[in-house]
């Protein structure tokens, strides 16, 4: 077990490296550059950029400019921003815990939402409630999220008004509970569908008509013996979900307003911050892999079949 | 159709101050299940009892019904699509059938138990077996955790598994075949059980682990005085143990006999097919009888006599009329206790 989680520590540094040197290449191949995207639409002197790229070493190599960002990297340096002149680090400090809390909430919606909708399904499948949630589930992953937020901003702010249409700057708790639930939406329908057939599918394994036979109760079959063999395949999906959601932050984030990761990232895309984006996304990266390994052990501890060594 | 006769001096039941009837009294039973192409009607009108320390053994191949009474008894038919039409089911002269859940509910592994053929399967895989055993005192009985162990452990003990203590906190998966068909054996006598049902018990074990298995059973019904109905395809099996057998054909009964009786005088053409088709080693070299024709299907059951098209002796009666299940009687008209055919030619078989 701790041969393994070292193992899989260890394999965690080539894979950040990769991410990093993609995303810091893309970043790259983007047309425009940063000190241009300063001045705006104003004509500058060619050999003033040329001077404040020098400064920046911007003019480096690719590979060169690479290695100074790693170096700076392991020294706790994420560099800073070339238009504000703020520490990426201090932008990530700010960004990080909303988008945190953020998935933290849109997750917990998923995971009590999702199963609980997938359980009251799957134990009676293919009858009405069953199909109604397939229905519902189908709308949810095939609408796309953008015109989830907008709907939600209209009915639960302009109509109904009972929440503000944007999130403020201190994104209180309560404000992000809307972004939240858009946001764990396309989720809660995966996990809601995941839950179902595995729910429907473990309801027919010889080991429930044992429970049945032992004579347990009801809440016992269902909560002890269906339970911790549906959930392995959902626990799997979830794990790699927190990481998703952090991402897929974006587009919900812009529209309303939350000042999180994913409105940096896109800040940041937008005035060519090569720094800022690869930080971010690193950091998401590292959320990525940790939360997978989590998963993995979760498993073991799920699932006794599976073993590690 | 007649109920089967007890067979003679049957121990009385346990706290024997209850009604002396059978244990259990299966009366007409039928069941059905309804799919896309109609209706399966896979028991029609089984007439069974079971009395304490009595072994019933059922018989007949794959579709035949058996399987399907005994998730009736044990209430665990998937309803629905399966559907119980009519009959009842006398357990200690209560219709099971007609009680609500919760009475039913603590019948099932209290009363009667039922051991399943595939103990891999139907062993919970996540669980530990320690766990699964102590579950039935835990939730029946309201022992602690502790104390359920501690039950769970000696279970293991009593159907023989080495080193149960060290045992206990493994998992299905961890143990061998016929250790695992042992844990299901210690499930379902965890609160001795005034019956067992036992689904072809041996069917997934190696022949050796086979005999182990079947030898354990039966003492610990001996043990215990409990009641057995014994499911099986294997006539090898069921001649050691049963007292009495049951033969199944396409939902219904068609012989019942004392168990050596039927072996040396099947009163039923299918019985006779079954018999011969046991390879002997006084007929080694030749080729094994093998009865012609497949079961039935169940959604179109043969008219007359469910057998006949499968039936060498089948006659134009068997194509229109449904054979009655009646006694059997010696050439003279003496009685042969428990036995009834369902053969309109019964004398002739049994005679002939």
């Amino acid at each position: 077990m701790g041969r393994y989680v070292a193992r899989r520590l260890l394999q965690m540094i080539p894979v950040f490296i990769g991410s990093t040197l993609l995303v810091f290449l893309m970043m790259y191949a983007l047309p425009g550059d940063p000190v241009r995207a300063l001045a705006g639409e104003q004509a500058v002197d060619q050999a003033q950029i040329a001077q404040v790229k020098k400064d920046l070493g911007l003019d480096l190599p690719i590979w060169q400019q690479y290695w100074n960002y790693l170096a700076g990297l392991f020294q706790g340096d994420f560099g800073t921003q070339i238009a504000t002149q703020r520490p990426v680090a201090d932008v990530i400090a700010d960004a990080f815990p909303i988008t945190v809390r953020l998935t933290l909430f849109a997750f917990a919606f998923t995971v009590i939402a999702g199963i609980s909708m997938g359980v009251f399904a799957g134990l009676k499948a293919d009858t009405f409630r069953d199909r109604g949630l397939l229905v519902l589930t189908l709308l949810l992953i095939s609408v796309p999220s953008f015109v989830l937020a907008f709907l939600a901003q209209y009915f639960f702010a302009h109509e109904l008004g009972w929440v503000e249409p944007v999130v403020s700057a201190a994104a209180d708790s309560q404000e992000l509970i809307l972004p939240a639930v858009v946001l764990g939406s396309l989720s809660l329908a995966y996990v809601a569908r995941l839950t179902r057939t595995s729910v429907a599918e473990n309801l027919r394994s010889d080991y429930m008509r044992t429970a049945v036979a032992k004579g347990l109760p009801k809440r016992r079959i269902i909560g002890v013996h269906l339970m911790r063999n549906s959930m392995i395949p959902v626990v799997t999906f979830l794990g790699t979900d927190i990481g998703t959601l952090m991402g897929g932050a974006v587009v919900t984030e812009g529209i309303f307003n939350v000042q999180g990761v994913g409105y940096n990232v896109f800040q940041a895309l937008k005035s060519r911050e090569g720094s800022t984006v690869v930080g971010i996304v690193t950091l998401i990266v590292v959320v990525y892999l940790v939360s997978s390994l989590i998963v993995d052990l979760l498993y073991a501890v799920l699932d006794p079949r599976i073993r590690y060594a | 159709m007649t109920i089967i006769d007890k067979t003679a001096d049957v121990p009385a039941p346990r706290g024997s101050t209850e009604n002396s009837g059978p244990l259990l009294d299966v009366r007409d039973l039928h069941v059905e299940f309804k799919t896309r192409d109609g209706v399966v009607k896979a028991v029609n009108g089984v007439n069974y009892s079971v009395s304490a320390g009595e072994t019933l053994a059922v018989l007949g191949e794959s579709g035949s019904g058996k399987s399907v009474t005994a998730q009736a008894i044990m209430g665990i038919l998937d309803m629905p699509p399966g559907r119980i039409p009519q009959g009842e089911i006398l357990f200690r002269g209560e219709d099971m059938l007609t009680m609500g859940y919760e009475e039913r509910r603590k019948i099932r592994g209290q009363k009667i138990a039922m051991i399943f053929q595939d103990a891999l399967s139907s062993l919970n895989p996540v669980l530990t077996v320690g766990y699964q055993l102590a579950e039935m005192f835990r939730v029946h009985q309201g022992l602690s955790k502790k104390d359920a162990k501690a039950k769970a452990i000696d279970l293991m003990d009593r159907v023989r598994i080495p080193a149960a203590k060290e045992r206990v906190n493994d998992y299905p998966h961890q143990f061998s075949g016929g250790m695992r068909q042992r844990i299901m054996i210690a499930m379902a006598l965890a609160l001795e059980p005034d019956l067992i049902i036992a689904d072809e018990p041996t069917t997934a074990l190696d022949v050796t682990v086979q005999a182990q298995v079947m030898d354990l059973l039966a003492e610990l019904q001996r043990e215990y005085n409990m009641g057995l109905i014994l499911i099986t395809h294997d006539l090898g099996v069921v001649a050691d143990v049963a007292d009495k057998i049951a033969v199944m054909y396409a939902g219904r009964i068609v012989e019942t006999a004392p168990v050596h009786e039927l072996y040396k005088r099947p009163a039923h053409p299918y019985t006779r097919g079954l018999l011969d088709s046991i390879p002997r080693l006084d007929q080694k070299g030749q080729e094994l009888y093998a009865i012609k024709g497949l079961p039935p299907n169940l959604l179109k059951i043969p008219t007359g006599c469910a057998f006949n098209p499968r039936c060498p002796k089948a006659q134009d009666i068997c194509r229109t009329d449904v054979p009655p299940l009646l006694s059997v009687t010696e050439r003279d008209g003496g009685e042969l206790p428990g036995r009834h055919s369902a053969c309109h030619f019964w004398k002739e078989q049994i005679h002939g």
